[in-house]
């Protein structure tokens, strides 16, 4: 954090300024994505080849559930967490968050919470080591002995609680604190997919909270939620995992929708089409998303009925996604697109996290998911959905907004390179993932039939390629920040609040006078 | 910040307090870590020292609350704060529903999982108490709801003792509940009644005692004249979570004692 100028450790500790708590996220993200990296590139060396080679396979299941845990809970909703905090009061013309006090403590509780978590990763017996889902038998006191499950049950409680309060920041600075004309229908989507985010994750984060309490009080107070022996039920935690664990997939997917609809409309230079159904859409999506949690478990014994329902309503979900991805490219016909870093990302979002979006499909019937359970079906469609999806948006976020954070441009230049070779390497790496799963190849295995060898091999040389590719942009944020072109305060010409009328980067209030919304619908001109 | 401010939210100074509260929550975890599986006597040190930092964080955060509402004067709050803090209260609550709503769930589950509810071997408690623990809470909402009508006719005297009556029946039904649990006839760990039972009554009796807390500090706030019949946000915002937390044991007292 002491890259961020000439503040010091103790003006960063106190801030309160959500710009400043904003860019914290970002570095605490950046940080983490790295480490989530580290261990993908340890699981893909290993299954580069057939047997164990070059680490044991305790070792090997400690990565697969780090690194989906450091993905998820420390990387990519931070990531979204920190765009959130930088641009929302910004856009709907606010001078700060509602509680900034409260965001400084949000923020302050990760490094903590991450601290927990990779020291972890070092006590005997090594970290939490059944999958980022934390499924019991498998994490109870019997087969996860060690300090290593405490650290990640007690590690995603600190992340929870910090989510938990900094949503309530969120909802209520974009409840309460629109500038004079800002009506909720006139807010950018950016603003809109945070706020039906951060409902999302005020219903759902307490219920995570809830089951890993279950889970603690099982493991060290001889509670029986989900001990057979005292009636108990492992069921019970996979549908109160799930109810979180769902929705929490949309908690990392809709901000990036948010986020594109801002790139597509301020690189093909036109207003979001259809910017109410666009709204409702999210509505829809998050509402339907807290409904299908169950599809996860279909193995599990569910009731034919219930199979049905929850399959009904997953391939619902099918529809305002639709409605969405038409709506973007209706933006995007007829308008006059410039091809930079911010619209390569988001273009190439709109491409690969519709497979995402289409393999979930698949997955969401419940006879193919009896055959695709477990398998690398499961994997490659995840991997669709954060790395093209969430990834993605993050990168086009970041390209798009970073002049108005640091009031220079990132590099076009290094951009385009770390776009297609991104771009590539991610579908050389997770689109084999899809036949190797209806090839019934399980994952989570460290070692796996000689017959999955060739494509194991080529997934493996994709993820390489993906993660050293990744230096670029570390080395483009910092190359950038001190010698990037200078970017004027709208940097490319777009009709949102952060654009028309704060400066790059804004002052620290913000705005020199609390705006005063004119236009007749979101993205139009601002006249005054 | 040259330039003077148009608006009327709130826009602190940078503060201490909030970090040092994330920090005595960081080492309350390291310090049950340390207690679980290390050593026992650095664990309690570090879990103690912990909680100290998180309620001297807490404190003095609040602290400068009060005093910045008390710097504001009465009945000068812009419109904007006092329902930006509604909004967050009721949020807030909004999260601890859905974190009884995960054990009730759970509750349900179980019961309905297992062929005979409760497992033949427990022998219930008698339920006079609970029902007195019943109507102790609902004279309990009463009461409050008496507080807040006098408030708001700015009748100051009986605002304090209506609210002083409140978390006193706050304190009997917590009385309550732990003559109960001495009585109880299982455990926690006695299989699965016995863990939602105490688990769902004691989650439900620890916040019985952080809303008495509030509703002391607030008696203490009353007498103190921080609130008037306009503005009173914290009198609401304890009244909401005692509501909240009075609900909550009905649906308790109606699907784990009486049905
Ligand atoms: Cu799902």
């Amino acid at each position: 954090m002491a890259t961020t100028g000439k503040k010091g450790f103790l003006h960063y500790l106190t801030t309160v300024n959500h710009k400043e708590i904003g860019v914290m996220y970002l570095m605490n993200s950046l940080v983490f994505f790295f480490i989530g990296g580290i261990m993908a590139l340890i699981i893909r060396t290993e299954l580069a080849a057939p047997g164990h080679q070059f680490v044991d396979g305790a070792f090997f299941n400690q990565m697969t559930a780090m690194h989906a845990t450091f993905m998820i809970f420390f990387a990519i909703i931070p990531a979204l967490i920190g765009l959130g905090n930088y641009f929302v009061p910004i856009m709907i013309g606010s001078p700060d968050m509602a509680f900034p006090r409260l965001n400084n403590w949000s923020f302050w509780l990760m490094p903590f919470s991450g601290a927990l978590m990779l020291g972890s990763l070092f006590v005997p017996g090594g970290s939490a080591a059944a999958g980022w889902t934390a499924y019991p038998p498998l994490t109870n006191a019997a087969y996860s002995q060690g300090a290593g499950m405490d650290m990640w049950i007690l590690a995603v409680h600190i992340a929870g609680a910090s989510s938990i309060l900094g949503t309530i920041n969120f909802i209520v600075t974009i409840l309460n604190m629109r500038a004079p004309g800002m009506s909720m229908f006139k807010m950018p989507l950016f603003s809109w997919s945070i706020l039906i985010t951060a409902w999302l994750q005020l219903v759902a984060t307490p219920v995570l909270a809830g089951a890993i309490t279950m889970l603690l009080t099982d493991r060290h107070f001889g509670t029986a939620f989900f001990n057979p022996a005292g009636g108990g039920d492992p069921v019970l935690f996979q549908h109160i995992f799930w109810f979180y664990s769902h929705p929490a997939v949309y908690i990392m997917i809709l901000p990036v929708f948010g986020i594109v609809s801002e790139v597509f409309s301020v690189h093909a230079r036109k207003p979001v089409f259809g910017y109410n159904s666009m709204v409702f859409a999210l509505a829809a999506i998050a509402i339907l998303g807290q409904l299908v949690w169950a599809h996860h478990m279909y193995s599990v014994g569910m009731d034919l009925t219930a199979q049905l329902i929850f399959m009904m309503m997953t391939m619902l979900i099918a529809v305002p996604t639709g409605i969405k991805v038409f709506n973007w490219l209706a933006t995007l016909w007829g308008g006059s697109i410039r091809f930079t870093t911010a619209m390569l990302f988001a273009l190439g979002f709109l491409l690969l996290f519709t497979i995402g979006g289409l393999s979930g499909v698949v997955l969401a019937s419940a006879p193919v998911d009896y055959m695709m359970h477990d398998t690398y079906y499961v994997v490659a469609h995840i991997h669709y959905v954060f790395v093209t999806g969430s990834f993605f948006g993050i990168m086009s976020g970041l390209y798009h907004w970073f002049p108005k954070i640091t009031g220079r441009y990132l590099s076009e230049r290094i951009g385009k390179i770390h776009f297609w070779l991104t771009f590539i390497s991610v579908n050389i790496t997770f689109f084999p993932m899809h036949f190797l799963g209806m090839m019934g190849m399980p994952r989570r295995i460290a070692d796996y039939n000689p017959i999955y060898a060739d494509l194991n091999l080529l997934c493996t040389i994709g993820a390489m390629v993906f993660g050293f590719t990744q230096i670029l942009i570390i080395y483009n944020v910092f190359y950038s920040k001190k010698y990037g072109k200078k970017a004027p305060a709208n940097a490319w010409g777009g009709q949102t609040l952060e654009w028309t009328h704060t400066s790059s980067p804004p002052h620290e209030h913000n705005f020199e006078k609390i705006p005063v919304v004119n236009q007749k619908h979101a993205y139009e001109p601002y006249t005054n | 910040m040259a330039h003077h401010q148009d608006h009327d939210f709130f826009i602190p100074a940078p503060s201490i307090w909030p970090p040092v509260a994330c920090l005595g929550a960081g080492l309350m975890a390291f310090g049950l870590i340390a207690l679980w599986h290390f050593s026992a006597l650095t664990g309690k040190v570090m879990m103690a020292a912990g909680l100290a930092t998180v309620l001297i964080g807490a404190f003095k955060w609040f602290g400068m609350l009060i005093a910045e509402s008390r710097a504001r004067g009465k009945g000068e709050h812009p419109f904007v704060v006092d329902l930006g803090n509604r909004y967050g209260m009721i949020l807030f609550i909004v999260s601890e529903v859905m974190f009884f709503a995960a054990f009730f769930a759970g509750y349900f589950f179980l019961r309905s999982g297992n062929p005979t509810w409760p497992p033949e071997n427990i022998a219930l408690l008698p339920v006079d108490l609970p029902i007195l623990g019943t109507l102790i809470l609902l004279t309990s909402g009463a009461t409050v709801t008496w507080a807040h009508h006098s408030i708001v006719h700015a009748r100051k005297g009986e605002t304090i003792v209506a609210t002083t009556l409140t978390w006193q029946l706050g304190l009997i039904f917590l009385a309550l509940q732990a003559f109960e649990y001495s009585h109880a006839a299982y455990s926690i760990s006695s299989g699965v009644y016995g863990t939602t039972f105490f688990m769902l009554t004691g989650f439900h009796g620890f916040h019985v005692l952080v809303g008495t807390l509030m509703l002391m500090l607030l008696t203490r706030r009353l007498i103190q004249g921080d609130f008037n019949e306009k503005q009173h946000f914290y009198f609401e915002a304890t009244a909401w979570y005692w509501h909240f937390v009075d609900v909550v044991w009905v649906g308790l007292f109606l699907f784990v004692y009486i049905l």
